[in-house]
């Protein structure tokens, strides 16, 4: 078992047919992902990726016809709320959206309606989620993973694929990695992977990559320093140089009213028992002198 | 992005709120006009508050009452050109100074923890709303608003309730709190503060004293993912307070915020960017700016990006750090091979580039003998040891 996404995943991409769509789609089902359909309205009745994948113009076909029960949104920002509710609507109950820009209060009513429905929605503006030698669904690229029994959680993309590069060059392969993205209004928060990897069988170690703005991290490191005492866990943040109140790239990386710094997170990880890196490339070291073993 | 104050003003007006009136000006000419006018209307005294979109304004001298137009003209020249935190002062907005009675906090954020919009209200206005939440946390009063339904009026007045506001100024706020969460929705803003909220005392219609709710001050920060849907949001940008690099940098749809420092960074992706900053500093260097050239960054994004670096006459060193995922390494190796041709001087730069198609990357930089690292924290501390090198 995995969390997330794994061998049961049976994914629709939704907007399949578009420039990063297509490109991922191909991806994915070369890392060996079950990509069972896509969604292109209009479209319905054709087949993308040469032929292998079905279009259908909606996700509840995609979900009646061809049996999905995880979805990928690669919609531009205007499209891609709805595109989580449609996806909601049909029944599905991992969604994971890729797509970057979208306005912060858009998506509150759709995290409402995901929570309601008893979903769970990944991102917005966020790379995915591995299982290391079971699916991929997202833009996470394929090489840098090795499968093994660290769980790696993260606010951010490529920071992300350098702290996985840097354990998989180590020897430590991962469980399941989720980056669960760097707007103010997301899906899953740390804490709730966190949970997730504390109920999971296959995890062994904790490497969590957060970075300036909000408090997330601070909440993440009172969960952990009550709920996962005994679990090998490293962390790292970025931002320890960026100015206040300039947002950092991100839309939720931004240090506003002296709060969310990276002083302070950093404060709060280590007060609950986990070892901060000054580089990300120190994590495996870290994870090792926290007395995990591969 | 943030915007004036008397931007946010008519934001807030637009939706119905009580704002006193108010006028820009931008040389001391137009201040002792405005002055007169004012006096005109019945003022005893005008308030002169530079329009910079920093923090502590009024601490740094930049808030000043006057009783008469010569005073406004003396006042006004002084702020004006004044410097507040690194800031020059462009214009001052002039009003009727206010009788205040009382001082009152409101504002509406985007919470992240609760993903909902939160209404906070303090009876200690006028003071900045972080001092207080250190200081006396219990004093901040919150209303979570319905994600569908949005702020209700029982909500509004609960807050109103919970800061001792009552009958009639408590209908007041209502009004005033409704409305803050209707201009935030209107133009998606990540905040709208009114501090002070103030009870002024005036003389009514009738010529009796009364006491009403006013908007005295307001800040306003726009969603920047959501400029592109208001049409008219775009042009309340302040070019005059922007580094003039803020608008090449948009135009080229790259991430980039000027520093002082002497090394240049060019990174993609946002966290992977500050990471390469924080190791700037950690092996003793000084980055020169932050910058993300975001994902599959071509040609011209890099060679507009190295111009952006080298228009700083600071930066001594340029680090280059790219872990490709849907960037293709080569496209950007070919790229910065590009720009260092057409580059107007040469600085000394480190290249790091893995990922996808690093190989390719690599072949390429090799050729045109670039200097280049393995891992992001070798590639940190040549930049410093070059950076050192060229100044000395």
């Amino acid at each position: 078992m995995s969390i997330l996404v794994g061998r049961d995943t049976r994914l629709v991409v939704q907007g399949i047919t578009g420039r990063e769509g297509e490109f991922h789609t191909r991806a994915a089902i070369a890392y060996g992902t079950k990509v069972v359909a896509g969604t292109r309205p209009g479209k319905g009745g054709q087949t993308a990726i040469d032929g292998t994948v079905p279009i259908f113009d909606t996700v509840a076909e995609a979900v009646k016809q061809a049996g999905a029960n995880t979805s990928v949104i690669y919609i531009p920002a205007n499209g891609a709320p709805d595109a989580v509710l449609e996806a909601v609507d049909a029944g599905i109950k991992t969604i994971v959206c890729i797509t970057e820009g979208i306005p912060a209060l858009d998506m509150i009513p759709v995290v409402e309606a995901v929570r309601r429905a008893g979903a769970r929605l990944i991102g917005p503006n966020c790379p995915g989620v591995t299982s290391p030698g079971r699916a991929k669904v997202g833009i996470i690229p394929a090489s840098i993973h090795k499968p093994g029994r660290v769980g790696v959680v993260s606010r951010s993309g490529t920071l992300t694929y350098e702290a996985v590069q840097a354990m998989t060059d180590a020897g430590l392969g991962q469980s399941s990695c989720v980056g669960i993205g760097g707007d103010p209004i997301i899906g899953t928060t740390f804490l709730d992977v966190l949970m997730l990897f504390r109920d999971d069988p296959e995890t062994d170690a904790i490497v969590m990559i957060g970075e300036i703005g909000g408090s997330a991290e601070e909440e993440a490191a009172a969960f952990a320093a009550e709920h996962l005492k005994g679990v090998p866990m490293a962390a790292f943040i970025a931002g320890r140089t960026a100015p206040p109140g300039r947002r950092m790239g991100h839309a939720g990386a931004i240090i506003s009213g002296g709060t969310g710094t990276a002083a302070e997170k950093i404060a709060a990880l280590e007060a609950a028992g986990v070892r901060v890196a000054d580089s990300p490339t120190q994590l495996p070291r870290l994870l090792l002198e926290a007395g995990y073993r591969a | 992005m943030k915007i004036q104050e008397a931007d946010a003003k008519s934001l807030l007006l637009a939706q119905g709120l009580p704002v006193p009136a108010w006028e820009v000006a931008r040389n001391p000419d137009e201040v002792t006009e405005a002055a007169k006018r004012f006096f005109a209307s019945g003022a005893v005294r005008v308030v002169i508050k530079a329009q910079v979109l920093v923090g502590g304004r009024g601490k740094a001298g930049g808030v000043k009452l006057a009783s008469t137009p010569v005073e406004a003209r003396e006042v006004g020249s002084r702020i004006l050109g004044m410097d507040i935190k690194g800031i020059t002062v462009r214009k001052v907005l002039v009003g009727a100074a206010a009788e205040i009675v009382k001082e009152y906090y409101l504002g509406a954020i985007v919470d992240r923890a609760s993903r909902r919009i939160v209404l906070m209200a303090s009876a200690e206005g006028g003071v900045e709303i972080e001092e207080v939440a250190r200081q006396n946390p219990g004093a901040i009063h919150r209303a979570s608003a319905d994600p569908e339904m949005g702020l209700l009026a029982f909500q509004a007045r609960g807050l109103g309730l919970a800061i001792g506001l009552r009958d009639p100024l408590l209908n007041q706020f209502v009004s005033i709190a409704q409305g803050l969460f209707a201009t935030m929705k209107a133009n998606d803003a990540d905040l709208v503060e009114v501090n002070p909220l103030a009870v002024v005392a005036e003389t009514g219609s009738d010529g009796k004293p009364r006491q009403r709710l006013v908007c005295l001050d307001a800040k306003i920060t726009l969603d920047d993912s959501a400029l592109a849907r208001h049409h008219g949001l775009e042009a309340l940008r302040d070019l005059d307070e922007e580094d003039p690099t803020d608008a090449q940098a948009r135009k080229l749809g790259i991430n980039f915020i000027h520093l002082d420092g002497t090394i240049g960074c060019m990174v993609n992706g946002a966290g992977l960017a500050m990471t390469t900053m924080d190791l700037v500093k950690h092996f003793g260097g000084e980055p020169a700016n932050f910058l993300d050239v975001g994902g599959g960054a071509r040609h011209e994004t890099v060679c507009g990006a190295m111009e952006l670096i080298l228009a700083d006459p600071k930066v001594k060193a340029i680090l280059v750090n790219i872990f490709g995922g849907i960037t293709r390494g080569d496209e950007v190796a070919a790229g910065l091979i590009e720009a260092r041709a057409e580059q107007s001087r040469t600085v000394p730069m480190v290249v790091r580039i893995v990922g996808t198609n690093a190989a390719e990357a690599a072949r390429l930089l090799e050729e045109a003998k670039f200097e280049t690292a393995a891992s992001l924290d070798e590639a940190a501390e040549k930049a410093v040891a070059l950076a050192k090198g060229a100044a000395r």
